[in-house]
């Protein structure tokens, strides 16, 4: 990596570039043909810096779930998950279109992109069967 | 080097003074003052003049730099200085370092120190920075992390709430027996209390979740050769250890499993001694889960298998397994930053079974003969673990 990165942008901040884009893309080192995630400047406790971006099949499995309780006039009960990806890499995520607290662990999740304050995010919904 | 080479720590060091201030509600005091109180009782519980003291560790959630500042506070002039901050454990992993800054003769005098007034302004206080890749979603931190763990071990154990509820239940009998208790004169808890209490993040409800209190602790250290003349009896550091393998919880690699198996490995290998030898244990209990998963990773029972050994009321004062015997962060204290509290308890134990006079408790509060106590402190979301074992001087 050279030095002076300017007029280069950081994983993190490419990563917010594909979301808004509509793009769910995660790295991969290509001599390992593994994948992680979050977003880093190199393959997490090995260190390899062959990285490339690759677009996410979004699809998952729930690994865990919690319904986090909130006031109605607060916005009310909502979920929050921790997905394992098809790849491989795990990741945190809220599930939609079922109750918060109806999330079941091993259920299959397919994600899609959404918005969260004006901000792009990954949510997950439950695949029927 | 193998890792256990460093049994050289072994009984070099010891706690030769103990103090708390202002646990449970200190309303028109700073964190800062509370924690200065702790210091000065901790000196003179240990009969040393804070002119001698030129180690200062510390950590909060008021402060950026916590030594810094306790130092000034005090007008010590340290000669080596750690306000590592990970979380709760912060203060097991000072004692760590101070042990190894007392052996290498950096220093002769170290105080160990925390203090937080957050029950008197408002509530629990964090100065954690919000996690990239989580923080959109708005996980109510930490107890969102906790209950994830939670439901998944549920998931892989057939684990109940119930369960969980019986560690809660222990927890408040010891409290009922410890005057300092928060909860002392709150009555008993049903599993029936603990499950129909209202849910915070489920599956943990407000009982599955720590206490929100003010208070301040301190811990006084020296070399073994120097606590020999100390006005009370040292309690020796014979293991310490720490790891940690995430810092968010949804780069935790394992739910169920801490990397307390790491460091609880390492400190017992350095004490010499093993789970079965314990004759007290102080855990860091958050939350109801962390008990279950502390006690399996630390090797007081198989994985999966805590779920058994609380039953019955086993880890509590008519049981057979001496688990946070103060009421822990459940229904004794817990001001934000546990960990120096767990440490108090483990060797208020022994030092009452030496003789020291360190406060009353009811019949059944006290251990008799404990020589052996294991402090095992958590911080972040089941992210840092710290154990350290102590002992009497006969142990080392």
């Amino acid at each position: 990596m050279p030095e002076n990165l300017k007029g280069s942008i950081g994983p993190e901040q490419q990563f917010k570039n594909y979301l808004t884009e509509g793009k769910f893309m995660i790295q991969k080192s290509k001599s390992l043909n593994e994948f992680f995630f979050h977003p880093r400047v190199a393959f997490p406790g090995t260190g390899e810096r062959d990285l490339e971006w690759v677009e996410a099949s979004g699809n998952g499995i729930v690994y865990s779930t919690s319904c986090n309780r909130r006031l109605p006039e607060k916005g009310g009960d909502f979920n929050i998950s921790l997905i394992t990806l098809q790849e491989g890499p795990r990741m945190m995520a809220k599930i939609e279109g079922v109750a918060p607290d109806q999330v079941v662990i091993g259920q299959k999740v397919k994600a899609r992109i959404s918005s969260l304050k004006g901000e792009p995010a990954i949510i997950f919904d439950i695949v029927e069967g | 080097m193998d890792y256990n080479d460093i049994n050289k720590l072994k009984g070099k060091t010891a706690v030769v003074g103990l103090a708390e201030s202002g646990c449970g509600i200190a309303k028109g005091w700073s964190a800062m003052e509370i924690m200065a109180n702790s210091v000065h009782d901790a000196l003179d519980d240990a009969g040393i003049k804070l002119s001698e003291v030129d180690g200062v560790f510390a950590a909060t959630a008021f402060h950026s730099m916590a030594a810094m500042s306790l130092s000034e506070y005090l007008g010590v002039k340290p000669k080596f200085a750690d306000g590592s901050q990970i979380g709760g454990s912060s203060f097991l992993s000072h004692i760590l370092t101070a042990a190894m800054a007392l052996d290498a003769g950096l220093i002769n005098v170290a105080v160990v120190a925390y203090g937080s007034n957050q029950k008197s302004i408002g509530g629990f206080k964090t100065i954690s920075e919000a996690m990239p890749y989580e923080a959109q979603y708005e996980p109510r931190m930490p107890v969102t992390a906790y209950a994830l763990a939670a439901k998944r071990y549920m998931y892989e154990f057939g684990a109940t709430r119930e369960d969980l509820a019986n560690v809660a239940v222990s927890a408040r009998d010891w409290a009922l027996l410890n005057p300092r208790a928060y909860t002392h004169n709150d009555g008993p808890l049903s599993v029936n209390d603990v499950l129909s209490a209202r849910s915070i993040v489920d599956p943990l409800g407000k009982l599955d979740c720590c206490l929100v209190t003010d208070g301040a602790a301190a811990v006084v250290m020296t070399r073994a050769d120097r606590a020999k003349d100390t006005k009370n009896t040292p309690i020796y550091l014979l293991g310490a250890a720490m790891e940690h393998h995430h810092r968010m919880v949804s780069e935790m690699p394992d739910l169920v499993r801490t990397s307390a198996i790491d460091s609880g490995k390492r400190a017992f290998a350095m004490s010499g001694y093993s789970p079965k030898d314990m004759n007290t244990i102080q855990l860091y209990d958050a939350f109801t889960i962390n008990t279950l998963l502390f006690l399996e990773d630390l090797g007081f029972c198989n994985k999966g298998e805590a779920i058994d050994l609380v039953k019955n009321n086993n880890i509590g004062p008519l049981g057979n397994l001496p688990v946070n015997t103060n009421g822990g962060g459940l229904s004794c204290v817990h001001p934000g930053m546990y960990g120096l509290f767990v440490t108090i308890e483990a060797i208020r134990q022994l030092r009452n079974s030496s003789g020291d006079n360190v406060g009353d408790r009811l019949n059944r509060g006290w251990i008799p003969n404990a020589k052996l106590s294991i402090a095992h402190g958590n911080g972040g979301v089941l992210s840092s673990q710290v154990t350290n074992i102590w002992g009497v001087s006969e142990t080392i």
